[in-house]
């Protein structure tokens, strides 16, 4: 038998991974800085060092190498912090924050930065699927490509992808931003409510009621702005695109206020 | 949900396919924890034609004949081999109701699995000149051990762990789907497909043969059916996103080529890992990690995406 599986993992009759274990605290501590070796720890184990750092270390800056591609690294941090993965995330990497600032220098899987309420995230390398899916507010900052439906069903903030982006794009997106640097796939901004899609590469397609939008000052303002924070260079020519309103023809009322207006 | 991956080392040469491929599986077991198959491409056997077949499943009834009719079964597959003119080099049990069994046969592939699967309860899982498939209940690490698949060198290999959707947790239910009639292909897929009783009426109307409830038995017989009709892998595979509908993820493989293809929506994960000497395909990325353990470059493939790799 081969060095299969190295890292156990427990589960109980739930199906919750490692409900016993314990924080390894195996971290260099240096005043509000820290940093640890992920290679040896589980997913869980990862998160409870993390946790333990952040809310009872008083560590305001915290740098995790070899992440190694687990899922679920990095979620629902609560606090302002500093992060640093060096190396790639799996799947759900750093989904429900509010607050920390995180670089990943590698890639992210599927549904990066899910349901995000404020911070910043930075990935140098590829993203998958779904990233940054109903985001809520910060900025989500992918250097390379991204997979379909990033921006899905996206409430707030901004996400910048330098790269080319995948189908049905901002699929439903109800406020915020995506801006894309490279091509984008068939349907992009598929029944979306609202919001604003910049595009500089080639659209394969747009989705329904998806248009373009009027272009203003404060659009060029808030690009110039969010690409000189992150250190993107000056921004290349966008083309804005904004819902059409064809399919706002809902009631915006409760059957109950309805029946009062009547 | 379902964890396909792949493997291919683009020079050809051998390598331990049957533990690496393990390795990836394994660190997908949350995606599908039923059953776990593997397609696994070793070096030819002085042209020697490899059939795995099985005769029962690790949950099949025992009852007091049990043991007794795979007997009568194992030795009436080797007879009617015999009796087709196959001369049997070797027959390897691997578990009391799966058997790897390699012969010299020239003649047609089609007769010979048809006169085997003619046999109550027998099923050729596999037959060609490198491919051999070996699926079984349970995680990757079980059915490495059951199989001895550690001493398993070869250029390529594809696996597949499952979570049963639509048909029985048993072998026959389990990827990798071999070809039926062609020798040396086979093919993984994760996702549903929802014309899959349109084609299952065509192609048995063409005389394929159809061993499960699986929906994912169609693309390893339609890419059999076209192939048959002098397309290649790549243009086979091109011609199923328009042919097959729902969503999938699926990689084939021939005796030197491995080959992916997503469907419109690129709705089923898949992660690819590409340098000079290899490509690595899988589910997650976690799995392609699992045999390289530095940081690698990945990416995912868009939607309708067709990718071939030769060996």
């Amino acid at each position: 038998m081969a060095a299969v599986g190295k890292r156990r993992i427990t589960y109980d009759a739930r199906g919750l991974a490692e409900p016993f274990a314990d924080v390894p605290k195996i971290s260099e501590i240096d005043g509000e800085r820290a940093r640890f070796d992920a290679k040896e720890l589980t997913t869980r184990t990862i998160n409870l060092e993390l946790r333990w750092l952040l809310y009872e270390m008083g560590v305001k800056e915290v740098e995790i190498d070899n992440p190694g591609s687990r899922h679920s690294l990095g979620v629902g941090i609560l606090t302002r912090c500093k992060i640093t993965f060096n190396g790639s995330l799996g799947y759900f990497g750093c989904g429900l924050i509010d607050g920390p600032e995180i670089h990943i220098t590698g890639r992210v899987g599927w549904s990066a930065c899910e349901n995000m309420m404020s911070g910043v995230v930075v990935v140098d390398g590829n993203a998958g699927s779904l990233t940054g899916a109903a985001l809520r507010g910060g900025d989500l900052v992918v250097k390379g490509r991204v997979g379909a439906r990033s921006g899905v069903d996206q409430k707030g903030g901004t996400i910048i992808i330098l790269g080319s982006a995948g189908s049905m794009t901002g699929f439903m997106m109800q406020r915020g931003r995506i801006v894309i640097c490279g091509d984008v796939g068939p349907g992009l901004g598929d029944s979306m409510y609202d919001g604003t899609i910049y595009v500089a590469g080639k659209v394969a397609s747009l989705g329904i009621d998806c248009v373009p939008g009027e272009w203003t000052d404060a659009d060029t303002e808030l690009l110039e702005r969010k690409f000189r924070i992150y250190g993107l260079g000056s921004p290349p020519e966008f083309q804005k695109l904004v819902c059409g309103k064809q399919l706002y023809n809902y009631d915006s009322l409760e059957p109950a206020e309805k029946k009062l207006v009547i | 949900m379902c964890g396909i991956a792949g493997i291919i080392y683009r020079d050809g040469s051998q390598h331990p396919i049957g533990d690496e491929m393990t390795r990836m599986l394994q660190s997908m077991k949350h995606r599908g924890p039923d059953s776990t198959g593997y397609a696994l491409y070793g070096s030819p056997e002085n042209g020697n034609l490899i059939m795995r077949y099985k005769l029962a499943d690790a949950n099949t009834a025992r009852d007091f004949e049990f043991e007794d009719r795979l007997h009568r079964h194992r030795f009436e597959v080797e007879s009617r081999l015999a009796a087709l003119g196959a001369r049997i080099h070797e027959v390897e049990e691997e578990t009391p109701y799966a058997f790897r069994v390699s012969f010299a046969y020239d003649g047609d592939l089609k007769l010979l699995a048809d006169f085997v699967e003619d046999i109550p309860e027998a099923e050729v899982l596999s037959l060609g000149r490198t491919l051999e498939i070996v699926k079984d209940l349970g995680d990757a690490e079980t059915v490495h051990e059951q199989y001895g698949l550690s001493s398993f060198t070869g250029t390529h290999a594809i696996g597949h762990v499952r979570m049963a959707t639509e048909s029985e947790v048993d072998i026959a239910g389990a990827h990798p789907y071999w070809a039926y009639p062609y020798s040396d292909v086979a093919v993984v897929h994760n996702g549903q497909l929802t014309n899959y009783f349109m084609w299952r009426r065509r192609l048995e109307r063409a005389g394929r043969r159809f061993m499960s409830e699986c929906d994912s038995e169609i693309i390893a017989v339609y890419l059999a059916q076209e192939m048959s009709e002098g397309a290649t892998l790549e243009e086979a595979m091109r011609t199923s996103l328009d042919e097959l509908d729902g969503v999938f993820t699926y990689i084939a493989v021939t005796k030197d080529e491995l080959g992916v293809a997503k469907d419109e929506l690129a709705a089923k994960p898949l992660v690819l890992y590409e340098s000079e000497d290899l490509v690595a395909i899988a589910s997650e990325e976690i799995a392609i990690r699992a045999i390289l353990e530095r940081e690698i470059d990945t990416y995912d493939p868009y939607e309708r995406e067709v990718l071939v790799w030769q060996r």
